[in-house]
């Protein structure tokens, strides 16, 4: 892997990780609003 | 290389769950009754993933297909930004999530007509009917009437006349919206040997189809009217909308395209399809805004 594949793969790896990350949160926060709005 | 998230992001088909989302969103606002929010949200959201899971798997399954076709050829797939099986995890996962938070959010039965529409779109569909018969658009076009169901169920926990009839307003309205596409777009599917209406049966079969489907489609639109479910301001809009629909239909019925023809009558249609089911759901909603606040009906 070249220098610029490297980085262009780290690039993508954390843009991933952090959509996924964000992704989690979301559904954290929107479990814990369903729990609210059923009780 | 790891994919990069908008690869993922163009799997769902974001157009088309726009569409979903909307029919969605007009058939929760329409029932009778009220909604959580939050709750109301959950299952927009449900319906908007079921429908991306349910367009991932389709890119899964027909990506040599897609590869084969100039409008669907820099998809993800076909352009090797995605490995397949990557779509169909994302696909399967996505559906999964979708009708599990379903059910424990809002109700069993609308998960179980979820995972209906998405098995319908992803199996029935995809892989079963569409490279089979001709009238694949014709049966494919109850997985995108299901969003108003499934939005309506959520609100009332129940399926009665009403959710019918609007899935049966988008089934009827699919194939003429559909076909006037691929009346312009024929020689794609051609290539690839999916049997479109009108590769497999000629324009001119294709033709009357539209016409046909487009006549069933007014005493549809209108039927929520006449049974009651809404008020006079949809029945109106709903018959004048369909009218036009109708006259639209009309001429692209009684053609037949020649070398080098510009197709604008197949075009226009098509374009007025799309502002049709946008406007005959807002319409909807509206109606039932107007009886709530006591201002018609």
């Amino acid at each position: 892997m070249t220098p610029e594949e490297e980085r262009e793969f780290r690039h993508r790896q954390k843009s991933r990780n952090l959509a996924l990350g964000g992704l989690l949160l979301f559904f954290a926060f929107l479990f814990y609003f369903i729990t609210i709005a059923r009780m | 290389m790891p994919a990069d998230w908008r690869d993922f992001y163009a799997l769902t088909k974001p157009r088309v769950m726009s569409l979903v989302i909307f029919t969605g969103l007009c058939g929760l606002l329409a029932a009778p009754g009220s909604i959580n929010p939050i709750l109301g949200f959950t299952a927009i959201l449900c319906i908007a993933l079921g429908a991306g899971g349910a367009a991932a798997l389709n890119q899964w399954w027909e990506a040599d297909l897609d590869a084969g076709m100039k409008r669907t050829s820099a998809r993800p797939l076909p352009s090797g930004r995605l490995e397949r099986t990557d779509a169909r995890d994302f696909g399967i996962a996505i559906s999964a999530a979708s009708v599990g938070v379903m059910g424990l959010a809002i109700g069993w039965l609308a998960a179980a007509v979820l995972a209906v529409s998405i098995l319908y779109y992803a199996v029935l569909y995809t892989i079963w009917l569409k490279p089979r018969t001709p009238q694949n658009i014709v049966i494919g076009g109850g997985a995108g009437a299901f969003p108003p169901m499934i939005g309506w169920i959520a609100v009332t926990g129940d399926i009665t006349l009403m959710p019918i009839l609007l899935f049966a307003i988008i089934f009827m309205w699919t194939p003429p919206h559909f076909w006037a596409l691929a009346l312009f777009v024929q020689s794609d599917y051609a290539k690839v040997g999916i049997p479109m209406m009108p590769v497999v049966k000629g324009e001119r079969s294709t033709r009357r189809q539209i016409l046909v489907y487009s006549i069933l489609l007014v005493p549809i639109a209108i039927a929520p009217w006449l049974i009651g479910g809404t008020g006079a301001v949809y029945g109106i809009a709903a018959l004048a909308l369909s009218l036009a629909f109708l006259a639209l239909s009309v001429p692209v019925a009684f053609r037949q395209s020649v070398a080098g023809d510009t197709m604008r009558p197949e075009k226009r249609l098509f374009g007025f399809s799309i502002l049709y089911l946008f406007a005959l759901f807002a319409v909807l909603v509206a109606d039932r805004v107007l009886a709530h606040y006591g201002v018609v009906g």
